[in-house]
């Protein structure tokens, strides 16, 4: 293993010995306009407190209600670094739990999936509705008398906060903060995007979960996936060796889509330019006006396409089908844990789980409803974008590694990201655009968004 | 609640392994070419002699890795790799290029093949189905069953890796060649760093 283990310097030498964590002139001090203080990726003592202060404030992707879709059913995540149950109860309500018996701490459920009736723990037998209720404990009389009332508020703890939209299970750690639509902002529009493409808005996680860790910090990946640049340069042997493949036929093969998808990365300079860059307030932000149906599936006329349109059509109409295969988002980021894309279905939830180690897991949603290729399409996309070994993804986790590697160097002490500062437009709706399809704005207002996090007291507004 | 995995996941469809096939009874002579056409695959791998590996395939060949323990199916569910000749192809153009920075320096490997046996009716076929009537029952093909232990090292790290392995090996105007090969690596479903190595 080549961790390393960095040194606690989070502004001054003296601030090293102080026990308390950094107030917020402190912490402001690491963000300007245009740099970022390279401890912002490598201080533990930051990314503690960013467990408290932003993961444990934020609103996070728990799951999508496909995963809980019968009474009974749960899936295993984790918000922050903590363990949780998101469980579909028996009369239909989504709840999520810290994973952790009431009684001495023993994890319940150590699984990613399952179906139960209840919680049963392995220590001593206590047992769990799927609602969290504490409903017997074994041998109750050894508390006395009042065993009842002792065991009132022994119901698995529930994270404070839960919310859906359009099927996607949000959970928040903090009593308190803005609601799940407020803080999606126009961001709500990349889910619906997601959400509306599919026939009757149906969706269903499936075809696996890729677990892809790298050893660098939770925010490299976000900071990572509407960067216009890095494709060019990070994906450069994938797109030649693509290059050198025949052509994509007709009809699509598997292959054809891995093809596709590694050229697509070597598109000239001029079309990343213009692609369209958005970003909202709490660091959301998406890639639009760039990739569109005809460039990702041979063509409008490709009949597995005109199917799915047709089905489209039946559900939406005509004019709503046409509005909805217009939108051309690529990826759109929720701060500070989901990157997500809707041509291909796929959903990227990250999880922090040191300042530089991060595990992303990768899942694909199938559209119950549309052509059964479009699946193929989608598992083919998958593979060659998030897969574990696949030719693009593995050049991005080496140069986070890199990165990392390159950011404990106490020189020079700031990152620059400032590339197309001060042409960001302010538009209709609270979005703010980047100058060109490869403006840093998104990092900018990432970090003004972890500012915002990490300096507000009390509630956050 | 027992098990192996990791947090998160999927709801996909139930789990159903493959049934198991029975070895069969191999002539001496039949089972050394199968275990030097494995020996020679690892030895090209492990001295990074990729395009003479990717020879040992026929051109129709598919290379597997599942996601998924008892995976059955390439299409409906993703793969660590799932390629086809083409896709191998660009695979090994890639790991020759200069700046393929995951593979830049390149990863060293040792492959271990060990437990080789001859079976008796390919992966995936119905359960309860007879063992007769697929690939091998024509000469011009076996499935070969083996071990595989991969020790892989790059930049300061080195991990270890266990598999099994089926091969379906197809006699062709050119010798012994490999048409098929799936690698069910035991960790598949955990948290992985990158992987740049074949297995």
């Amino acid at each position: 293993m080549n961790r390393v283990e960095p040194t606690i310097h989070l502004v001054a030498p003296a601030a090293r010995s102080a026990p308390a964590a950094p107030g917020a002139a402190e912490l402001g001090a690491l963000v300007r306009s245009d740099a970022v203080h390279h401890s912002v990726y490598s201080d533990p003592a930051i990314f503690e407190l960013e467990m408290m202060r932003l993961f444990g404030r934020a609103w996070l992707l728990l799951g999508h209600e496909s995963q809980v879709k019968a009474a009974g059913d749960w899936i295993s995540t984790r918000a922050a670094r903590e363990s949780v149950i998101v469980a579909r109860h028996t009369d239909g309500s989504i709840g999520a739990f810290f994973n952790r018996c009431t009684h001495r701490g023993t994890q319940l459920c150590h699984e990613a999936r399952g179906n139960n009736k209840q919680f049963v723990c392995p220590y001593h037998g206590w047992i769990f509705g799927t609602d969290g209720a504490l409903k017997q404990v074994p041998v109750a009389q050894g508390y006395g008398p009042d065993a009842g009332k002792q065991f009132a508020g022994l119901g698995l703890a529930r994270l404070p906060r839960v919310a859906l939209y359009r099927g996607f299970i949000f959970g928040s750690l903090a009593a308190t903060g803005p609601a799940l639509t407020d803080w999606l902002g126009p961001l709500a529009s990349s889910i619906d995007d997601m959400v509306d493409r599919a026939p009757g808005g149906e969706l269903q996680i499936t075809g696996g979960v890729f677990k892809h860790a790298y050893d660098g910090n939770w925010k490299l990946m976000l900071e990572n996936h509407l960067d216009g640049i890095h494709p060019n340069y990070v994906h450069a042997s994938s797109v030649a060796a693509s290059r050198e493949a025949p052509d994509p036929g007709a009809p699509e093969k598997y292959a054809d889509i891995a093809v596709r998808q590694m050229r697509q990365n070597g598109a000239p300079e001029a079309v990343w330019e213009a692609t369209g860059m958005w970003t909202t307030d709490w660091g959301h932000g998406y890639m639009g006006d760039y990739h569109s149906d005809s460039r990702l599936v041979a063509g409008m006329n490709n009949p597995v396409f005109t199917d799915y349109r047709q089905r489209l059509e039946a559900r939406a109409g005509k004019a709503e089908s046409d509005r909805i295969l217009g939108v051309t988002r690529w990826n759109s980021i929720l701060y500070p844990n989901v990157s997500f894309m809707s041509q291909f279905r796929q959903l990227r939830i990250v999880h922090p789980l040191a300042v530089d180690r991060t595990v992303v897991y990768a899942y694909s949603f199938a559209m119950p409803q549309a052509p059964a290729q479009m699946l193929r399409d989608t598992i083919a996309f998958s593979n060659v974008v998030n897969g574990t070994a696949s030719w693009v993804l593995t050049d991005d986790l080496e140069v986070y590694g890199r990165v990392q590697r390159g950011l404990a160097a106490r020189q020079p002490e700031w990152v620059s990201i400032g590339r197309g500062a001060g042409g960001d437009v302010q538009e209709a709706g609270g979005s703010l655009r980047g100058a060109s399809g490869t403006s840093e704005i998104f990092i900018r207002q990432q970090h003004q968004a972890w500012l915002r996090y990490m300096t507000a007291e009390g509630e956050l507004a | 609640m027992s098990g192996t995995g990791g947090t998160g996941g999927t709801t996909g469809t139930t789990r159903t392994a493959p049934a198991p096939h029975a070895p069969r009874a191999a002539d001496s002579h039949t089972l050394a070419e199968a275990t030097h056409l494995l020996h020679l695959e690892a030895w090209l791998l492990d001295h990074n002699r990729l395009t003479e590996w990717l020879a040992l395939y026929t051109p129709d060949a598919t290379y597997w890795v599942p996601l998924e323990a008892g995976q059955a199916d390439p299409l409906q569910t993703s793969s660590i790799i799932y390629d086809d000749h083409l896709l191998m192809t660009v695979r090994v153009q890639q790991y020759a290029d200069a700046r393929a920075h995951a593979r830049r320096p390149a990863t060293r490997t040792v492959h271990q093949v060990s437990n080789v046996l001859l079976l008796d009716a390919p992966r995936g076929a119905p359960r309860g189905a007879a063992p007769a009537a697929t690939a091998n029952a024509s000469a011009a093909e076996l499935l070969v069953s083996s071990a595989l232990t991969v020790v892989e090292y790059r930049l300061e790290r080195q991990r270890v890796w266990g598999a099994c392995v089926e091969h379906r090996l197809r006699r062709t105007a050119d010798g012994l060649r490999i048409a098929t090969k799936r690698i069910d690596l035991v960790n598949s479903e955990a948290e992985l760093d990158g992987i740049t190595i074949l297995f």
